[in-house]
């Protein structure tokens, strides 16, 4: 029978085609919205670490004095030198990295490539294993080197290609800051969207050029990015590792609940031992967010975004009413054909697959017409300025999620059309002709 | 026109009218807020700066060591001093629009718990209040004996100029003038109100935060170096600051001119709102598309409804009715059906704006929106219903005397 529906409903559609072409139009201009804007917000708010990002925790102390003291107040968003090595060195986690970003100068050894500027990020070594990036040639350094303050350097894929061509480089010596470093590893393509590990330097910004051990680029004094957020007697550019501040941001893996709990209970008891030694002021106020929780913590998504996504579902909403509206029209218009049918001995059950098919098949061009038209927007989108505009690109997931809305909206539309259309009293039809 | 039969009549296409009332009220309620976010961003997008922006251009300097910075300041002042058409060369740590610097918490007194807010403090060389074209309203400007060298990022004690809208806010029922501000331990007195003088980067803690900023006289040394505001007729602008960069590669090769942060303050701004005025056009484009969804709605069920009632219309036309009667009676119809949708969408917008209100820093949509809504809607459904409605008035009367 879904064939002769089919063929019933091309038939009916092919009738009146400037009204059929005004239902497409107004599914695909509303699926096209949409789904733009839906893209968008998942490519934003997805998980930039599938697979890990529930094991992996930022923990928050409050190592600040009672100067505007709240106790509803968060604790800062990043840990001093003092407690972060201290919490790394307590190894109470799986793994723990602690990091901060920062840009070194590099004086390529080869003539033709000017010294530039390269971001970099200054961490501990367990930040490979944990994060699970990718090496393409050598290892990262390890633990000994982190202690030693060793000259050891990973870099990037990307500034491997610029600088050697994309050849095996390990071993070989890089001049940065007027300092020889020996390239231990290189990365293969790792991009993590958002760039959930340090959120200061722009929530979607590239992954970093160099890694190196964040011991070497403290006793280089290397130049830092980020946040820093000071108290008492404020920032000493000579003496962060004393300083009150915070400017490091200190990962952890748990891989288990009870690890979690038994960590967070550690934290507590880590604060409340700092406050009778007099380091810190305020009652314990920790925090343990895993990785989405911390993105929402950090309201990593532009509200922009979520705001377009909203506005999107309203102008899709007002499209489905407008095309209920026209297709209870039409259908109410072929009552006579549906009485003929209906006298001829279709059952209303026959008569309502029938213009559901219809529907369907409306939703289906208008699904079709609509992913056109969020081909077309995301790359509007990425014309545009933001620094996650590149990342705007539809992936098999959105693709079947907008053929399933365009499909679920129209059927969903043309449920109430077709239950009216299936009320009408066959006998009524055929006497007023 | 009587409303009575319109009324009788609709009363039996209960579920089409209801229909159309739903569109128009969604769409008055997405119309008006998104008119309203529309205002609100090409607002923020006139923000006054308090500086002559058409006559500054920024240029960042990085990659040299601090103790070379003096010994920079000198190359750099010297070196672009001479370029033709140049008005005025200083240090200066931050521009409007550009790389916030010295961004900081401050109290008003010493030992308070209390923070007073977070402030922008400009900290600028000799030369630089004059370039930026600051206007004092009250107080004095800044003086070259008011100059010391800079600790960390702020000198140790120092006169300084706030804007009008931070001294509103620090002292709301007081004369500023000779009111002191502390940064961490150190404090600063204030000899001067400027008009305006808007922030670098956005205002942390919304839109009235903007202009909490702070100008403090300075002198360029080790830690005032490597950002200079040049100043230049708006037609030169352009050509002066390409010259400065081609002569910084003569002057001093060693360093990198940071591009982001080399641009004159037009561009920077243009840059600073982009996003602004982006999503300004994405509302606007939803509104016409919106708008145009709803009109070939309303002219998709008319027609139907002109198709269905053509032998009612023929039987009226024959009882006498005029074409204008015709036409009268389906304009009336729509003007009903939208009125209906818009007593409907404004309740609906002003909750949408409710909501919007606890998740974005917006005010409560005022007043104004909800009539010029009104009319646009009103307009859209009769323009709409105008082609149909003349298709009803054309039915000849005699149709009402056919049988089918």
């Amino acid at each position: 029978m879904f064939g002769y529906y089919l063929d019933l409903a091309l038939r009916s559609l092919r009738r009146n085609k400037a009204l059929t072409a005004l239902m497409v139009l107004a599914i695909a201009l509303g699926i096209g919205a949409c789904m733009t804007t839906l893209t968008v917000l998942h490519v934003l708010s997805g998980d930039p670490i599938p697979g890990r990002s529930t094991q992996l925790y930022y923990p928050q102390l409050d190592p600040r004095d009672m100067d505007g003291y709240r106790p509803e107040d968060d604790p800062p968003a990043q840990v001093t030198w003092i407690d972060g090595m201290n919490l790394l060195h307590a190894r109470r986690a799986d793994r723990q990295a602690l990091m901060t970003g920062g840009a070194v100068p590099i004086q390529p050894a080869q003539s033709a490539i000017e010294p530039f500027f390269e971001d970099a990020r200054y961490t501990t070594a367990d930040f490979f294993p944990m994060f699970d990036v990718p090496m393409l040639y050598g290892h990262a350094w390890n633990q000994a080197d982190d202690e030693g303050s060793a000259r050891v350097a990973v870099i990037s894929r990307k500034l491997n290609d610029k600088l050697f061509q994309g050849k095996d480089s390990t071993g070989q010596t890089l001049l940065m800051n007027d300092v020889a470093f020996r390239i231990v590893g290189v990365l293969d393509s790792w991009r993590v969207t958002p760039h959930f590990y340090d959120l200061n330097n722009g929530s979607y910004s590239e992954d970093e050029g160099v890694y190196l051990p964040l011991t070497t680029a403290k006793d280089l004094k290397l130049a830092r990015n980020g946040s820093t957020d000071c108290w008492g007697k404020g920032s000493d550019p000579d003496h962060m590792d004393t300083a009150p501040c915070v400017w490091l941001q200190l990962w952890v893996q748990l891989d288990t609940p009870a690890k979690v709990a038994a960590y967070k209970t550690f934290l507590v008891h880590y604060s409340q031992e700092q406050k009778t030694l007099g380091r810190f002021q305020r009652p314990p106020n920790v925090r343990l967010d895993d990785v989405m929780g911390w993105l929402d913590f950090n309201k990593v998504v532009p509200g922009d975004v979520r705001l377009q996504a909203w506005l999107a579902l309203g102008f899709l909403l007002v499209c489905l009413v407008n095309t209920v509206g026209l297709m209870l029209a039409k259908f109410l218009r072929r009552s006579a054909e549906l009485g003929v049918r209906r006298a001829l001995g279709a059952s209303r059950r026959e008569v309502f697959m029938q213009l559901l098919v219809e529907s369907g098949v409306i939703g289906l061009t208008g699904g079709v017409g609509g992913l056109l038209l969020a081909l077309l927007g995301l790359w509007l989108v990425r014309k545009q300025p933001s620094d996650y505009a590149a990342l705007a690109h539809l992936d098999l997931s959105m693709l079947a999620a907008t053929f399933l809305l365009a499909v679920g909206a129209t059927l969903l539309a043309g449920l109430l059309p077709a239950w009216r259309a299936c009320q009408v009293t066959p006998a009524l039809q055929l006497k007023s002709n | 026109m009587q409303i009575q039969p319109v009324l009788a009549a609709l009363r039996r296409h209960r579920l089409a009218t209801l229909l159309i009332v739903m569109e128009i009220a969604l769409a008055c309620a997405v119309l008006c807020n998104a008119c309203f976010l529309i205002a609100n961003r090409l607002q923020q997008t006139r923000l006054q700066s308090g500086v002559d922006e058409t006559s500054l251009a920024e240029l960042t300097l990085t990659g040299f060591d601090p103790s070379q910075a003096t010994d920079l300041n000198a190359r750099v002042l010297d070196g672009l001093r001479t370029i033709p058409g140049i008005q005025s060369v200083s240090v200066i740590n931050a521009v409007p629009f550009g790389q916030h610097a010295g961004t900081a918490g401050i109290k008003l007194s010493r030992d308070t718990p209390d923070s007073a807010g977070v402030v922008d403090f400009y900290v600028g060389g000799p030369g630089s209040f004059e370039a930026l074209g600051l206007h004092v309203v009250s107080g004095r400007a800044p003086q070259a004996t008011d100059m010391s060298a800079v600790a960390d990022f702020l000198p140790k004690s120092a006169p300084v100029l706030v804007s009008r809208a931070l001294a509103a806010h620090l002292w709301p029922d007081a004369d500023p003038l000779g009111k002191v501000i502390w940064c961490a331990d150190r404090p600063y007195r204030v000899t001067g109100v400027v008009d305006h003088l808007a922030r670098p980067a956005g205002g942390q803690g919304g839109p009235e935060t903007r202009e909490w900023s702070v100008f403090v006289p300075a002198l360029p040394g080790e830690n005032l170096a490597g950002v200079y505001l040049l100043r230049a007729a708006p037609d030169q602008l352009n050509r002066v600051l390409r010259d400065a960069r081609a002569r910084i590669a003569k002057i001093a090769p060693e360093v990198v001119v940071d591009s982001l942060g080399s641009q004159t303050l037009p561009q920077l701004r243009d840059r600073y709102f982009r996003d602004d005025r982006a999503m300004a056009g994405m509302l606007l484009g939803v509104i016409v598309a919106l708008l145009l969804v709803t009109a070939l709605g309303i002219v998709g069920l008319t027609s139907f409804w002109v198709a269905q009632r053509r032998k009612q219309i023929g039987v009226r036309r024959a009882l006498g009715a005029t074409r204008g009667d015709i036409l009268g009676y389906f304009q009336t119809e729509n003007f009903l059906i939208v009125s209906f949708g818009i007593g409907l969408g404004m309740l609906l917008a002003f909750g949408i704006n409710l909501l919007l209100m606890t998740q974005y820093e917006l005010p409560r949509l005022p007043l104004l929106y909800l009539p010029i809504g009104a009319l646009v809607l009103w307009g859209l459904g009769q323009l709409s219903v105008l082609a149909p409605a003349l298709r009803a008035a054309a039915v000849p009367p005699v149709v009402a005397t056919r049988s089918v």
